[in-house]
């Protein structure tokens, strides 16, 4: 709980500090760089919303009180609260994420357990050799293979968009299969791999050398002695994916026109929305460490032998 | 079973196909190296020359994977484009070793309140995704080949900062180590001549590695239109901006987002070989 507490902290200092970082200074730098010649009014005007006109460490005690109470500024173009902005898209993008890793999960895991089951065999290459396939192909030419296949071959589904569940649960449902596929290939895989070569560990121990020679059945041996040990460190790289994963939607979201959180930020990009855009990188990286503070706590529930120490 | 209780063919057999990944990494890392060296002689057009008159066109002799929109030499594109995309995923991959074992070692030689400061900032580093700092910094910097380059350096720089550290710390109590302090050598020395050396595999492996991941968050970045400015042949564009016409011609899409898989591929290979060769820890 501390180190989560302490890495917030980090990543909320970090981000303060990235604008300031960055060479030039940070009102011209929203106002548009090199190119753009502002009036020496909007200038100020900038600098005043932004707070860049008071002391540093002023700005950053202000910048850090804010944050803790979860107040994100408004946005610099129709003073919308960004608060609200991102309360309004995080579930959407929490419809993507969440059933990623259940679908990462639920064919990654038998699938690894099934390769290293068959090691030796032509399985067990053949399954390895598609997970390093299916992490080395960008996100997004897996989302464009989905769609020309699914949508431009077979018309079974619609190329792009977003319909509530409200209006049309199973238009939603269309719309969400493709996202959510392409979203699901890389952790899918890397789970696939975690769970082969931890399932291939734990075989070598002698507890199940000591399983077998006690006449344990084959099948039970991986299911009940293997598997429950060798799903340990997996559950920390499903976790670490997950954390990973909001911001990993973000091209996931561009290709399918998915109005969540990263698109929010793609459109504040054009227009320089600074409190926009430092707050969806903020509220990604604080998810980050939530979801891994979630999985540690995960982890101990499942092994006893963490919660003793 | 230990080696030595098999039959030699055995053994060697098992030899051999541990190295199997980088017998086919290493040649296709090779051979994308040579295509980006030899770009200019293996393809006569220039990548960036419009021609009105040909206009995303198909496949034919003179423009063997056709044209794109505006009418420039997609095969050109392609094989330029590779330049690009290995000098941004090897430059910042450098930058980011170079960076990260100045600090890991750093950490691990110096007292306990600089190694924490090192290492907790690392961890903060962590926490950011990749490609939203990526997004973010070449907003506010502007686009261009060396602000992609220092950007993606930047954000590897903690993966090896950790592996340098770890590395560092078991190595520098080993006894040839102490020996070394014994005779007097400095920290400067000692690192320089004693750890370095000993440290370079696990550096290795996370550079094959790291290079594969720079090249994909580059494409990613390109993708999204932040990665080199146009005119610029990037694979990330070429995907983009065919995909846009993918229901008239869906090959112009396929060519760049084959190559960008197949060079991360190639990384990945490379990287997950060496690892299994160099650490003798995953023999078994």
């Amino acid at each position: 709980m501390g180190l989560s507490l302490l890495l917030l902290f980090l990543v909320a200092t970090l981000l303060f500090f990235s604008i300031h970082l960055l060479p030039g200074d940070p009102a011209l730098l929203v106002l548009g760089g090199d190119s753009a010649q502002p009036t020496p009014e909007q200038i100020a005007t900038v600098q005043a919303r932004l707070g860049l006109d008071r002391p540093l460490p002023v700005q950053y005690v202000t910048w850090l009180v804010r944050v803790a109470r979860g107040d994100m500024g408004t946005s610099l173009l129709d003073d919308r609260s960004v608060a609200t902005d991102l309360a309004n898209r995080l579930p959407r993008t929490l419809q993507l994420v969440i059933p990623a890793i259940l679908v990462a999960t639920i064919i990654g895991v038998p699938l690894g357990i099934f390769a290293a089951r068959r090691r030796g065999h032509l399985a067990d290459p053949t399954a390895s050799t598609v997970a390093l396939l299916g992490f080395s192909m960008p996100v997004f030419v897996i989302g464009m293979l989905l769609v020309v296949v699914f949508s431009l071959g077979l018309g079974w589904l619609p190329p792009t968009g977003y319909v509530p569940f409200g209006e049309d649960p199973k238009g939603f449902l269309r719309h969400l299969i493709l996202p959510v596929l392409a979203l699901s290939a890389a952790p899918m895989a890397i789970t696939m791999r975690m769970t082969r070569s931890s399932f291939l560990e734990q075989s070598s121990f002698d507890y199940v050398r000591t399983a077998r020679a006690k006449g344990v059945a084959e099948r039970s041996v991986a299911w009940r002695h293997v598997l429950r040990n060798a799903l340990l460190p997996v559950i920390t790289v499903i976790g670490l994916q997950a954390g990973s994963m909001f911001a990993g939607a973000v091209l996931v979201e561009y290709i399918f026109s998915w109005p969540g959180l990263n698109t929010l930020l793609l459109n504040s990009l054009s227009t320089r929305d600074y409190p926009v855009i430092q707050a969806v990188v903020l509220l990604a990286a604080v998810l980050f460490v939530g979801v891994n503070f979630v999985t540690d706590l995960l982890y101990a529930v499942v092994n006893p032998r963490i919660r003793y120490e | 079973m230990s080696d030595q209780a098999k039959p030699p063919t055995a053994v060697s057999l098992r030899r051999l196909r541990r190295y199997k990944q980088v017998l086919v990494g290493a040649p296709l890392v090779t051979l994308l190296l040579l295509v980006a060296a030899l770009a200019p002689i293996l393809v006569s057009h220039d990548p960036n020359a419009l021609n009105a008159r040909a206009k995303a066109a198909p496949p034919n002799w003179g423009n063997l994977l056709g044209t794109d929109e505006f009418g420039r030499d997609l095969l050109s594109r392609l094989v330029h484009g590779a330049r690009i995309t290995l000098l941004v995923g090897v430059s910042s991959v450098i930058l980011a070793a170079v960076g990260g074992t100045i600090l890991g070692t750093v950490a691990a030689y110096s007292g306990r309140a600089v190694e924490t400061v090192i290492m907790r900032a690392m961890d903060g580093m962590l926490c950011f995704p990749p490609i939203l700092l990526g997004i973010f910094v070449v907003t506010f910097l502007g686009q261009s080949l060396i602000n992609l380059i220092l950007v993606i350096g930047i954000l590897y720089i903690p993966r090896f900062t950790r592996v340098v550290h770890s590395s560092t710390l078991a190595i520098r109590e080993l006894e040839y180590v102490e020996s070394a302090r014994a005779l007097g050598a400095s920290s400067l020395r000692i690192i320089a001549w004693a750890i370095l050396p000993n440290i370079l595999a696990p550096i290795l492996v996370q550079a094959s590695l790291a290079a594969g991941h720079a090249i994909l968050l580059e494409s990613g970045l390109s993708f999204l239109g932040l990665g080199p400015p146009p005119p610029t042949p990037s694979w990330g564009r070429m995907v983009e901006q065919s995909g846009r016409f993918m229901q008239l011609s869906v090959l112009p899409l396929f060519w760049p987002s084959a190559a960008i898989s197949l060079t991360v591929l190639s990384f990945n290979l490379l990287g997950d070989g060496l690892r299994d060769i160099l650490d003798p820890r995953l023999r078994n």
